[in-house]
């Protein structure tokens, strides 16, 4: 793609900037933001990957992994402010989704221990998992508010707190995972997944590049699971005290 | 200590203790960010009666009841049922002997079996259809109710349906939070018969909270009257008619303003 061509991919901002202004839904600065953003840490990261592929060298594989983890868990903490000791749950469950993964991908020799394989399904699967975790937590957080009488009731009955909680745990976790799998359902009909169209746009085989992205799609469905499942299994205890008494929310987000 | 005083827990002559304390409070506060709920509660609920307990909205009774069944844990002080600190108690079993039935009636998703069946299903076993039923005919519900969603009926079903779930608990200890104030009158009388039946046949320790002043005097043997988080009169009955507390004939005056 030339530079002019480039420039002229700015269209595309423009046109909801137009938008936004004509119809007077305040989102020009939001919007300006998110692209100089997007363009600066793109820009960045090229660079960076570009220095890690050519060093070969497996400590800044392990550093870019790191930061990847750690952008990961700064975005999605905010959402699960009410819980107790987040940052640490959401630490645990990436980096375990990664360690497994990875074990999987590269102990089956699925794909080469190569930065440019390595690093680019962890940006797939840390960047999904961190969704997934935010649309979980959104909804737990939720849930538990929504049916605190039922989990008393539950409590109160001599039940214990991992029966007080099950059902909007599991109400949680099937609500984080749907969108993976509708999305999956449809994957080649009515859309063509980013990855590989810019495989496919950058010259590959359509059918190498399909084979990719089976690789991916089977990932993701792992990464939905296991995130909110572990996600869930750490967040829950911490809304109790140790007498088995369900807290306030301002109680258990301390 | 005010509650003591007027009950006649000891029999002079045979020197003996007519009532053991099924629950005890010694000393008991509550607070939530600063703000007392419960203010140096001491006094008995005696086994095997009926002890009402009234006082205006925002008195500390529903804090108080759900102390009772392990719900809450107080800030200071000690509680003790049947003889045993509570704190002391694994949360389960004190939560089964001491059963509550919460103010609202809250259902789970399904039936009226799903609701029913709840406590069981929590120990891991099964509740046959035939104690369902025979559970239900107690609290004055027809078998047709056994499939109905529980979300569909009224206040007053919901609530029989609430308290036929924490008797299949077999709580020595009921603790009924306001549990007839959706009922009419005639559920109201059953809901009292079946109340009465079960405390003399399986001579079961009642703690009733309730708003009605006539339904504290036909069901209560014993009475304590809360007012801003404190006990303020405690003892028989009686104590509701003839108690010398302004406070307390204030609020039963109906005067609270």
């Amino acid at each position: 793609m030339s530079t002019t061509a480039l420039f002229l991919t700015l269209i595309f901002v423009l046109i909801p900037l137009v938008l936004s202004k004509t119809l007077g839904l305040q989102l020009e600065k939001d919007t300006i933001i998110a692209t100089i953003r997007s363009t600066v840490q793109l820009v960045a990261v090229g660079f960076v990957l570009k220095f890690v592929f050519d060093s070969e060298s497996y400590l800044f594989i392990f550093l870019m992994v790191v930061l990847m983890i750690g952008a990961a868990v700064q975005n999605a903490r905010k959402k699960g402010e009410g819980i107790k000791g987040i940052t640490w749950k959401l630490i645990v469950t990436f980096v375990l989704l990664e360690v497994l993964t990875q074990s999987i991908l590269l102990g089956f020799k699925i794909v080469p221990a190569t930065a440019q394989y390595i690093i680019s399904l962890t940006g797939m699967v840390i960047g999904n998992s961190m969704v997934l975790a935010i649309l979980f937590l959104n909804r737990f957080v939720a849930e538990v508010e929504a049916h605190r009488p039922e989990s008393e009731l539950i409590l109160s009955l001599g039940g214990t707190p991992k029966q007080a909680i099950h059902k909007q745990l599991i109400r949680s976790i099937q609500a984080s995972m749907i969108p993976t799998i509708e999305s999956q359902k449809t994957i080649g009909l009515v859309q063509l997944p980013g990855m590989m169209s810019g495989q496919i746009i950058a010259g590959a085989d359509p059918l190498e590049a399909v084979q990719f992205q089976i690789l991916v799609i089977f990932l993701l469905l792992t990464t939905a699971a296991l995130t909110s499942v572990c996600l869930g299994l750490l967040s829950y205890p911490t809304l109790f005290n140790e007498r088995m008494q369900m807290l306030q929310r301002q109680e258990h987000s301390k | 200590m005010k509650s003591l005083e007027k009950v006649k827990w000891m029999d002079s002559e045979q020197n003996k203790l007519l009532y053991e304390p099924a629950i005890h409070f010694h000393n008991v506060s509550f607070e939530v960010r600063d703000t007392k709920i419960l203010d140096a509660i001491t006094g008995s609920f005696p086994t095997n009666q009926i002890t009402v307990l009234v006082g205006p909205s925002g008195a500390g009774k529903t804090t108080l009841l759900k102390m009772c069944n392990g719900l809450l844990s107080p800030t200071t002080g000690e509680i003790t049922v049947q003889g045993q600190a509570i704190h002391e108690m694994s949360p389960i079993d004190l939560r089964r002997k001491a059963g509550m039935v919460l103010q609202n009636s809250p259902m789970i998703t399904g039936s009226v079996y799903d609701n029913l069946a709840l406590p069981l299903r929590l120990q891991g076993k099964k509740l046959s259809k035939e104690k369902a039923l025979d559970i239900l005919d107690q609290v004055g519900l027809e078998g047709e109710y056994l499939e109905r969603d529980s979300q569909y009926l009224s206040g007053g079903q919901q609530q029989k349906v609430s308290i036929a779930r924490t008797l299949l608990n077999q709580s020595k200890i009921l603790l009924m939070d306001e549990i007839t104030s959706a009922l009419d009158p005639s559920s109201l009388n059953e809901v009292e018969d079946l109340i009465r039946t079960l405390h003399e046949k399986h001579a079961i320790t009642v703690i009733w909270i309730t708003h009605n002043l006539e339904q504290a005097r036909r069901m209560g043997q014993y009475a304590w009257i809360m007012v801003d988080g404190k006990l303020v009169d405690a003892g028989e009955i009686s104590v509701l008619d003839d108690s010398d507390i302004p406070s307390v004939n204030r609020f039963l005056k109906g005067d609270f303003s």
